[in-house]
């Protein structure tokens, strides 16, 4: 907990926010046919998917410090992550449907990638079900953890492979030129990786102010 | 020593059955009347059925199958007994031994399944090997996935609704491929340019045959 009471790497992560908008916005990006301006939602929409896993995984990683030591904080630790990295996959999905509208006319399309990730929403909505059914705090932790490693495994199969086994409209798949071709030309990528950083460094904020949130009600309901 | 173990394990889950033929009887004739179901419902009807709405309905026959006999695996024995196995066996003994014995029992499932549903649905594919090589393989990975989550939904206050909730979305990565497989097999496809399917699948069995393993001793000791 030490790091959130530092502040430089807050202030480096709301310039980098700050410049992400900005470029992101005003920026030069290279005209496509039908991507047109859309193409800027690489900044907000592709990096949401880079936090979320990041969020997740360091979730999964806790999920494991838990199983081996059955420390109750892991578990909290674990859980906060896993709710903040759902908050990412809904802005993720938000974001994907509103570019989905302007460039394949449909809110919702057939697409695999997106009924991968609404899948995979199910499986971690299943997740807080399995939490809120067992009373008993060391075997909710448990379970739910042994649970969420699972989960994790099979999430990733389901957006990492399945997805390349069928087409997709996404770019870069199926035949559709993909951002790493010519759309990320040099000028897109002084804005995109600095945007996963941003975003992915905020992720880490919320998670832990979170986690504070988390610990302070455990140590409440323990004082009762 | 594990395979001594499995091996005593599985013949018991085997005698239990045979000792109380109510269940396997109650899960045939659940599937035969499923399928009788489907039958009234689309093939008396219309005289006619689409190829994949053909495959589908089969493979949610056999997912709905899967849930109701895995389901049960940790449930149908008592707490008392549940802590003897504890204290003889190790934790990875008890979860591939109910992984196996549960491929056997969706394995027959789904071969019975195939030759009433053929009966009366008709049968119109065309790679009769492909497509029972699908049916092991999903039954196979039915069972490894099913029994994990039915030792996570059995610790859980009402078993039954949370066996469901979590075990649909997270089978269906498997029944995606499952289904793209068995398509290729009834419109005769040959096994050779099926093998990236094919790998896909064992390899997807393996892993979760193996992360079973490994978490389910986490969910045994308590």
């Amino acid at each position: 907990m030490e790091t959130l009471k530092k502040n430089y790497w807050k202030i480096a992560c709301m310039l980098l926010l700050i410049y992400t908008i900005w470029a992101g916005f005003m920026g030069k990006v290279p005209r496509q046919a039908i991507l047109n301006e859309t193409v800027r939602n690489l900044y907000f929409h592709v990096t949401m998917w880079f936090t979320m896993i990041f969020l997740l995984g360091t979730s999964v990683y806790h999920s494991i410090q838990y199983l081996r030591k059955s420390d109750i904080k892991s578990d909290l630790i674990s859980n906060a992550y896993v709710e903040t990295g759902l908050v990412f996959a809904t802005l993720g999905l938000v974001t994907g449907s509103l570019w989905a509208k302007f460039t394949w006319g449909d809110w919702w399309t057939n697409d695999p990638k997106l009924n991968s990730v609404a899948i995979g929403l199910l499986i971690y909505l299943a997740y807080g079900l399995v939490r809120s059914s067992m009373p008993d705090e060391q075997q909710k932790a448990r379970i739910s953890n042994v649970y969420n490693i699972f989960a994790f495994v099979i999430f990733m199969i389901l957006i990492w492979i399945l997805p390349r086994m069928t087409d997709s409209l996404h770019p870069g798949n199926g035949g559709n030129p993909g951002f790493s071709k010519y759309d990320l030309d040099s000028n897109m990528r002084l804005v995109f990786y600095p945007a996963i950083i941003a975003w992915t460094i905020l992720g880490y904020w919320i998670a832990n102010l979170r986690i504070r949130i988390k610990k302070l009600e455990h140590i409440t309901s323990e004082n009762e | 020593m594990l395979i001594n173990e499995i091996r005593v394990l599985v013949k018991k889950e085997i005698q239990m059955e045979w000792r109380q033929k109510y269940a396997i009887h109650g899960l045939l004739l659940y599937l035969a009347s499923t399928i009788f179901v489907c039958y009234l419902s689309f093939k008396a009807k219309q005289q006619a059925i689409n190829p994949i709405t053909w495959n589908t309905l089969f493979w949610l026959i056999i997912l709905f199958m899967a849930v109701n006999a895995i389901g049960k695996s940790f449930t149908q024995e008592s707490k008392q007994r549940n802590i003897f196995y504890y204290s003889i066996v190790s934790p990875e003994a008890v979860i591939y031994s109910k992984i196996f014995y549960n491929s056997l029992v969706m394995i027959g499932i789904s071969f019975i399944g195939i030759l009433f549903y053929s009966w009366v649905m008709g049968n119109p594919v065309g790679n009769l090997p492909l497509y029972l090589l699908s049916l092991i393989l999903g039954a196979i990975g039915f069972s490894a996935t099913l029994t994990m989550v039915a030792g996570i939904a059995a610790q859980g206050e009402n078993s039954a609704t949370l066996m469901s909730v979590l075990s649909f979305p997270i089978i269906i990565p498997l029944l995606l491929i499952l289904l793209k497989l068995s398509k290729s097999a009834m419109d005769g496809i040959s096994m050779q340019e099926n093998w990236d399917e094919m790998a896909t699948l064992a390899s997807l069995d393996v892993i979760v045959i193996v992360l079973s393993g490994i978490l389910f001793p986490y969910i045994w000791r308590h």
